[in-house]
């Protein structure tokens, strides 16, 4: 059974790989034993990966960029994350729409995932779908998160390169900086420069990145484009490479990898512990307990997850 | 597993408009199905290989300009060629009686004729997903 899944998945076989991610988001116990296979296979793929507010241009713009990684004959492998909506669970996941120039290429594989609420803009699964890809071999993989502006830290958890998408209507650089956006940009893009204002907002963008202390020796480039009409695709697959480029003769990619390391094994810790927790004798009755207590005020909820934690000897 | 059910939604066609095909896709997204939205002007080559790469368990097409008869059939024959038979191919439009019944004599799934509630296909797709489920297996 399994075995022969990943011995498609090896030879190539996109159906494979489609199912592969499929278990990974939802099969927890599969997962663990794919993952083991995957990992030694993965590693070697640049990741790139597409953030900023809603309707910023993402899809359309990786739809460019992908043109431009296949004309250097790389393999790309695409995963684009859309929202789940927390009332029903469901989602509307939309990106393929603008992700269509490529569809009949067999070197490129898009794959469109629901956040299951998860609040950082990707999926709990999304790295794993990023390790996917990569064990397949696709040599570029590139991430879009849910267009949240906030609290996308993690995408720097899983790529090595992030590119921070916004518009000339994105507002002034104060929200950009406020989202924490400036933070995370290794490239800024200001996409829909076929509109007013996008030389005036780069120009501002590009004087506070100047403005910032301990920058380290990579200075974001602001790079302006239009999905829309095709210009300043070629100057943006440039820069990504020049940072790749800085990330591995500067060490940081290493550093990188390492801080994605750690990242993850604290996940598969929070994962675990969640876990074990879940198992305990009467979880939810005691959960039901403690929490009319915190609700009350009789207990804080740092008490509460002790006596919680002392179920399992923690 | 208790997996979400994915479904793809496509307008085939050159014609007009995806209204329909969004109302069908954000009833199904409230019934807690992950929807895959590819949009208008799509080819069955371009349903199916979408189809594949995001592993849906139901393929769902609005067709309105008469050529289901065409799309219906080329898109069932590209799922069988790809060996992806365990997806539900359904949809629904403006489609004659005697037409639905020739697609589905050729193993297409349930169609849907204009103003057929809703609730009607999220049951119809809920079933036929969770038997379907059980047939499959890697
Ligand atoms: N004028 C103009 N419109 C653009 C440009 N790039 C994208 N658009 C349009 O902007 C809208 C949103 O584009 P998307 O690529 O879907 O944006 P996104 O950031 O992926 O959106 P979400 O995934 O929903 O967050 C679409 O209507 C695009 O056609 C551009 O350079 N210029
Ligand atoms: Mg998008």
């Amino acid at each position: 059974m399994s075995t022969s899944l990943i011995e498609r998945f090896q030879n190539g076989n996109r159906l494979a790989l489609a199912r592969v991610i499929t278990l990974l988001e939802n099969d927890a116990t599969r997962r663990e034993s794919l993952l083991s296979t995957l990992y030694p296979l993965s590693g070697q793929a640049r990741r790139i990966g597409f953030t900023g507010p809603p309707g910023a241009g993402k899809s359309t713009l990786i739809d460019r960029i992908v043109r431009v990684f296949r004309l250097q004959n790389q393999t790309v492998g695409v995963v684009a994350v859309d929202p789940t909506s927390p009332f029903t669970g469901g989602a509307l996941l939309g990106d393929r729409v603008r992700m269509q120039s490529s569809w009949d290429d067999p070197d490129v594989f898009t794959r469109s995932m629901a956040d299951r609420t998860s609040t950082s803009g990707l999926s709990a699964a999304t790295p794993d779908v990023i390790t996917a890809l990569d064990a397949y071999g696709k040599q570029v993989v590139i991430v879009e998160t849910v267009g949240v502006g906030q609290s996308t830290l993690d995408i720097a958890e899983i790529t090595d390169t992030t590119v921070v998408v916004l518009t000339p209507e994105s507002g002034d650089s104060i929200q950009a900086m406020k989202a924490g956006l400036m933070e995370i940009a290794d490239i800024l893009v200001v996409n829909k420069d076929d509109r007013d204002g996008a030389g005036t907002f780069s120009a501002d963008l590009r004087m506070v990145l100047e403005m910032r202390q301990n920058m380290g020796d990579w200075l974001p480039p602001v790079v302006r484009t239009s999905a829309q009409n095709g210009s300043g695709i070629d100057d943006l697959h440039a820069r990504i490479l020049e940072h790749q480029t800085h990330m591995n003769t500067s060490g940081q990619l290493e550093i990188r990898r390492l801080r994605q390391g750690r990242a993850a094994v604290t996940r598969a810790i929070d994962e675990r512990v969640t876990n074990i927790l879940s198992g305990v004798h009467e979880f939810e009755s005691i959960m039901g307990a403690l929490s009319k207590r915190v609700a009350g005020r009789d207990l804080t909820p740092m008490a509460a997850a002790d006596i919680v934690l002392s179920k399992v000897g923690l | 597993m208790t997996q979400k059910i994915r479904v793809l939604v496509a307008k085939p066609g050159l014609d007009g408009h995806d209204r329909g095909a969004k109302v069908v896709a954000s009833a199904l997204r409230d019934a807690g199905m992950e929807v895959v939205y590819t949009g208008l002007r799509q080819t069955p080559e371009m349903i199916v290989e979408a189809a594949i790469q995001e592993d849906v368990d139901v393929v769902a097409l609005s067709i309105l300009s008469g050529a289901h008869m065409t799309i219906m059939p080329r898109v069932l024959e590209l799922i069988r060629e790809n060996d992806a038979d365990h997806m539900l191919l359904t949809g629904g439009g403006i489609i004659p009686k005697s037409d639905m019944a020739k697609l589905e004599d050729l193993g297409v799934g349930k169609l849907f004729g204009p103003g057929t509630s809703t609730r009607d296909i999220i049951a119809y797709i809920q079933n036929e997903v969770t038997e379907r489920r059980k047939l499959v297996d890697d």
